[in-house]
């Protein structure tokens, strides 16, 4: 089953009720490609009878999140498994990413073991880079310290830093340091001042993808979903034809379109979380054994030069 | 030998006798007491109770139950733990009266305050 676009009344790549229909399917095991301007929608169970071909773009990179090495509780005691398996999936995609985001919570206690295994694990990862932020489990006792010696070279402030590849400018923000009684995630006026000079000279044409830890739109503020000082980050953004938004944090897929911006959350490698508000914390989520695998995943982002459009691929490890 | 069991068996009723009212009466600590304790619960993303109304010199534990981490620091950060991970605990003397608002500064919506009288 596929639903194609329709409806494209604003002449932008992206048909809001065809949109909808694919939104229905995310968190169940969807995948989401936007090519030459179109958005399709598959479930995830016809995509192995599609060509190679039709999830191919000019560049691909794959997004993982959320590996928590070091948790052993019920929901899963062996996250470095599941990890693992997440590896091999991308290792086995049809065209290798050419670097790997990881969206944050790298530990689950920012412990030196738990990076020594996570860095270990990653090392068989097919790729040439893997760029990275810190989520609030990478940060807890030392201000992150340790996480960007390791993970954060090159990098500026708490962790955040920009490139390009393949035209695309891609910006990795921090916003997991610094938080406020009451508050949500945030980036603080040093990290917002840095982005605004950050993409100051680009050309509106240029497209952007921001990645951090935190949810950047309110999904869901009750828990902590969401960033303060979001907005503020997006107003750069505002005459820029294509800006995507890559998060994890919340171990679930969850898209959203909102004028030229496109949000989506990855799976976990290690536990899934609730939906929103349905249930009393966004504490890990034991789901039977036989279906854990069902619920953690990659994703798997391809850009088709000319369309400015990124096609978004979540899969399970299932 | 009996003698000796029957004496064991004092103690430790009068041991238990202290251990309870240490428990239910936190607020009791007058000079020459026991120094008092009381404990506040992580559950669920949220500190219990909400608003902890305890005497100077009270001791409070906190004991993180979730299977994730949090810590207690408070707003002016008079106190602050380390991450506590399932079962750990950190404790904290309040000596002066006042109300200390604190939160957890890896899940900032979760927000309680202690009340020293």
């Amino acid at each position: 089953m596929s639903q194609f676009i329709k409806d494209n009344v604003e002449k932008d790549g992206i048909d809001r009720r065809g949109f909808l229909k694919c939104m229905a399917w995310a968190g169940t095991g969807a995948l989401c490609v936007m090519k030459g301007g179109v958005l399709k929608s598959f479930a995830l169970s016809d995509v192995m009878q599609h060509n190679v071909g039709d999830f191919k773009g000019d560049l691909s990179f794959v997004q993982i999140s959320d590996s928590h090495i070091g948790f052993n509780k019920a929901a899963n005691p062996d996250v470095t498994a599941t990890l693992r398996e997440a590896i091999a999936k991308v290792n086995a995609l049809p065209t290798p990413p050419s670097f790997v985001l990881h969206t944050g919570d790298l530990t689950h206690l920012s412990k030196p073991s738990e990076f020594d295994t996570l860095a270990e694990s990653l090392k068989s990862l097919k790729t040439e880079r893997i760029f990275y932020v810190p989520g609030e489990h990478d940060v807890l006792d030392d201000n992150g310290a340790m996480f960007r010696e390791r993970f954060g070279q090159g990098t500026m402030g708490d962790g955040w830093h920009s490139f390009d590849r393949n035209g695309i400018h891609f910006v990795g923000l921090v916003n997991v340091m610094n938080l406020k009684a009451g508050g949500l995630g945030s980036l603080g006026n040093d990290q917002l001042a840095w982005l605004q000079k950050d993409v100051s000279g680009l050309k509106s044409s240029t497209p952007i993808v921001l990645f951090a830890h935190i949810p950047l739109w309110a999904v869901y503020p009750q828990w902590g979903w969401g960033t303060d000082d979001s907005e503020q980050a997006l107003s750069y953004l505002k005459r820029f034809g294509s800006v995507t938004v890559l998060n994890g944090h919340i171990h679930q897929t969850m898209q959203k379109v909102e004028g030229n911006v496109t949000f989506h959350t990855a799976c976990s490698t290690a536990f899934p979380q609730p939906q929103p508000g349905q249930a009393d914390s966004p504490g890990p989520m034991k789901v039977p054994d036989d279906k854990l695998r069902g619920v953690l995943g990659i994703t798997d982002v391809n850009f088709v030069r000319g369309t400015h459009s990124l096609g978004i691929v979540d899969s399970t490890l299932a | 030998m009996k003698k000796t069991r029957w004496m064991f068996g004092v103690v430790l009723t009068v041991l238990a006798a202290f251990a309870t009212i240490a428990v239910t009466q936190p607020r009791v600590a007058k000079a020459g007491d026991q120094p008092a304790s009381a404990e506040v619960k992580i559950d669920n993303f949220s500190f219990g109770p909400q608003t902890l109304t305890v005497a100077a010199g009270t001791t409070v534990t906190w004991k993180n139950n979730d299977d994730v981490p949090h810590t207690v620091v408070s707003d002016d950060k008079a106190f602050k733990s380390k991450a506590l991970d399932t079962d750990d605990k950190f404790s904290y003397t309040f000596t002066k009266p006042g109300t200390y608002n604190y939160f957890c500064s890896v899940h900032p919506k979760m927000i309680a305050k202690i009340v020293v009288q």
